[in-house]
């Protein structure tokens, strides 16, 4: 492990501002403040942050319509965030995309994709940039098991292995395609399906970020000097709906508390480095203050921030037909 | 450029006119690549590596010249194609992606109208998405039903798709030069049996901007509006009844989206007349399209009502008798006319 006490604050700060965040989403859009459909990333932090901690701004990720925890870990504002997905003017994309398409391409995040499988075939072609114009820069998608199961997905793991790209396909297992169960939608195995494309995978604890972070740290030396691309499947779980307001009646009994109680990265994260002396309960529980601070500020700035003008429905588009 | 300018070139196909753009914006800008389905000759095979180049030869040569890192040819994918093609726009590229046939479109659709359509709109204007999608369209090849399709109508309804669909070589080659210039993701559809049609095209680049019809004929009888191998038919009957004392303007779009809807409808408030011929399937297609323009635009100008030349609301058949009958025929396009002119 080759995390600096200032690198763990950062790792710790980014997983507990996700978790915070979707927090803050829910009780918003329970408010009345957020439109449309939302899908909250709590639960999964510790594979969010432990892929994208091994990137730059130069890299690129395509994620899926659960992306808030990929934007924040790719280092997207959560200012320009909130006020994307509240609708407003100044979002990170002038509140044309909302929760489910934000994009910030100064941060590499290529894009949210409200398609299921949508994200894989795009990162292939960020990909490609990247080889044909020699940069050295890798692409990293996000999927789950629903999307293992598209044949975009398919097509976009042989592609990948037939021009040998430099692309890492990231597949969060939550046991859960919206109310559907693994179990159930996923016939086989998605690391041994990925492997059968001659693409290194491996499986690994997603509730465990020193996992995660170890494993993304193998597949970026195996993929950034060029042997092509790379496949971890992370087990994870959800700890709320597939959207915010979910009854969740697909949940046996006890199931969520149980998750709550045994399944959580962030405490299992806080007691392996308090008990291995790398940082103190003090030292998380500020940065918990800090990072629910920030969240606070811009919460009141995108509830303070005026709508979009109404002329904006007719530009960023060819046409005004 | 004047027509008699244009006369002094050589006279290339259809086919070599696209090569020709090709090879010009590959040499003229390193972003530009190209992928599809045997676009480089083919791969993996015990023979030729330049056995095809693209399956009707557009890229033929492209690969030899500019190495197979930018001419990729790829598997049998479409999903993964027009996604890496759009994925890699994004991010620095400048891809030419073929679709074989356009009906293949039915595989990758959602890469197309959900993904690169929608990215720079989306995204608060942040994203660029210039890519081209090649594709071979229309009917008269006896290829049965999902080689034969006119999709343009469909592909014109979505908004942030540009839709280029050239008549003759001459277009062709400055259409799809400012195709891979554009910033926006552009779909150009060739029909097949345009491909050995030629014309002089000047060997120097030059660009065709989209949104300008052509007018391909002149005249203040009757205003024919037809898209594609349309056209060639329409200057056919314009020819025919010429000899007659009947002028028709016959108006080629060039691209469906954006669409020269203004000198349509400058045409039709001289002539008070309008034909659409279109050989895609006729409910929702550019021929209604245009009708719904003109008589929102220009319905007083109207002398007759609007005629539409159209395929019928088939699948396009095989059998040659069918399929013969499936396209809209001169024959059709001179009797439209004519019905408009009170039967002259």
């Amino acid at each position: 492990m080759a995390l600096s006490s200032e690198a763990l604050h950062k790792v710790y700060y980014t997983m507990t501002t996700i978790r915070q965040f979707e927090e803050r989403m829910i009780k918003e859009f329970m408010a009345g403040n957020i439109p449309g459909f939302v899908h909250t990333y709590d639960g999964q932090e510790a594979v969010g942050v432990g892929i994208c901690t091994h990137l730059t701004d130069e890299d690129i990720i395509g994620s899926t319509h659960r992306g808030h925890g990929h934007c924040i870990a790719k280092g997207c504002d959560i200012e320009a965030m909130i006020l994307e997905i509240m609708g407003k003017q100044g979002g990170l994309c002038n509140g044309k995309g909302g929760s489910m398409h934000i994009a910030d391409f100064d941060r590499g995040m290529l894009g949210a994709n409200a398609i299921v499988g949508g994200g894989p075939p795009l990162c292939n072609g960020a990909a490609l940039s990247a080889k044909t114009l020699g940069t050295k820069n890798i692409a990293v998608s996000f999927s789950g098991d629903g999307s293992s199961n598209q044949g975009t997905v398919m097509e976009a793991l042989n592609l990948a292995g037939v021009l040998d790209l430099p692309h890492i396909f990231i597949f969060e297992n939550n046991h859960l395609a919206e109310g559907t169960g693994d179990e159930y939608a996923v016939s086989g195995d998605i690391a041994n399906r990925v492997a059968s494309f001659d693409i290194p995978a491996v499986k690994v604890d997603g509730l465990d970020f020193f996992a995660v972070y170890d494993a993304m740290e193998k597949a970026v030396e195996h993929t950034r000097s060029g042997k092509g691309p790379y496949a971890i499947e992370a087990d994870v779980i959800r700890f709320d709906g597939h959207f915010i307001g979910d009854p969740q009646a697909y949940r046996g009994e006890g199931e969520l508390d149980d998750l709550r109680a045994n399944k959580d990265c962030l405490k299992i994260f806080r007691k392996r480095v308090t008990s291995e002396g790398l940082m103190t309960d003090d030292e998380l529980d500020m940065l918990d203050a800090q990072a629910g601070d920030a969240i606070e500020q811009g919460v009141q700035r995108g509830l303070a921030a005026p709508q979009p003008a109404v002329e904006e429905l007719y530009t960023d588009v060819h046409v005004s037909y | 450029m004047s027509e008699s300018a244009v006369n002094e070139h050589p006279v290339k196909t259809l086919r070599e006119a696209l090569n020709e753009a090709l090879h010009q914006e590959m040499e003229r800008d390193s972003r530009v690549i190209i992928m599809g389905e045997e676009v480089a000759g083919g791969a993996g095979c015990k023979g030729s590596d330049e056995a095809y180049g693209g399956v009707f030869g557009v890229t033929k040569g492209l690969g030899t010249k500019f190495g197979r890192t930018r001419v990729i040819d790829t598997p049998i994918t479409e999903s993964a194609i027009i996604g890496a093609a759009a994925g890699a726009a994004n991010t620095g590229l400048r891809p030419v992606a073929e679709l074989m046939f356009i009906d293949f479109i039915g595989v990758c659709f959602d890469q197309i109208f959900n993904q690169a359509a929608k990215f720079r709109y989306m995204f608060g204007g942040k994203a660029r998405t210039p890519i081209v999608i090649r594709g071979t369209a229309g009917a008269g090849m006896r290829a049965g039903a999902q080689h034969s399709s006119m999709l343009h109508p469909v592909l014109t309804h979505i908004p942030g798709l540009k839709v280029v669909m050239p008549s003759n070589a001459y277009d062709a080659k400055g259409l799809m030069i400012s195709a891979i210039r554009d910033d926006d993701p552009v779909v150009f559809i060739e029909h097949k049996l345009l491909y050995e049609t030629k014309c002089p095209v000047p060997d120097e680049m030059y660009t065709i901007p989209f949104g300008e019809a052509a007018f391909a004929r002149e005249g203040s009888d009757a205003t024919i509006v037809a898209f594609g191998a349309m056209v060639p038919k329409a200057i056919a009957v314009a020819d025919k009844l010429a000899k007659e004392g009947i002028h028709c303007d016959v108006i080629d779009p060039r691209t469906t989206s954006p669409l020269d809807s203004e000198s349509i409808l400058e045409s039709v408030e001289v002539s008070g007349r309008l034909i659409c011929v279109d050989e895609a399937n006729p409910r929702c297609s550019l021929a209604a399209d245009v009708s719904a323009i003109v008589a929102e635009h220009a319905f007083s100008s109207l002398r007759a009502p609007v005629k539409c030349v159209t395929a019928p609301h088939t699948p396009v058949p095989f059998a040659p008798v069918l399929e013969d009958a499936y396209i809209p025929s001169e024959a059709a396009i001179e009797q439209a006319v004519r019905e408009t002119l009170g039967g002259r």
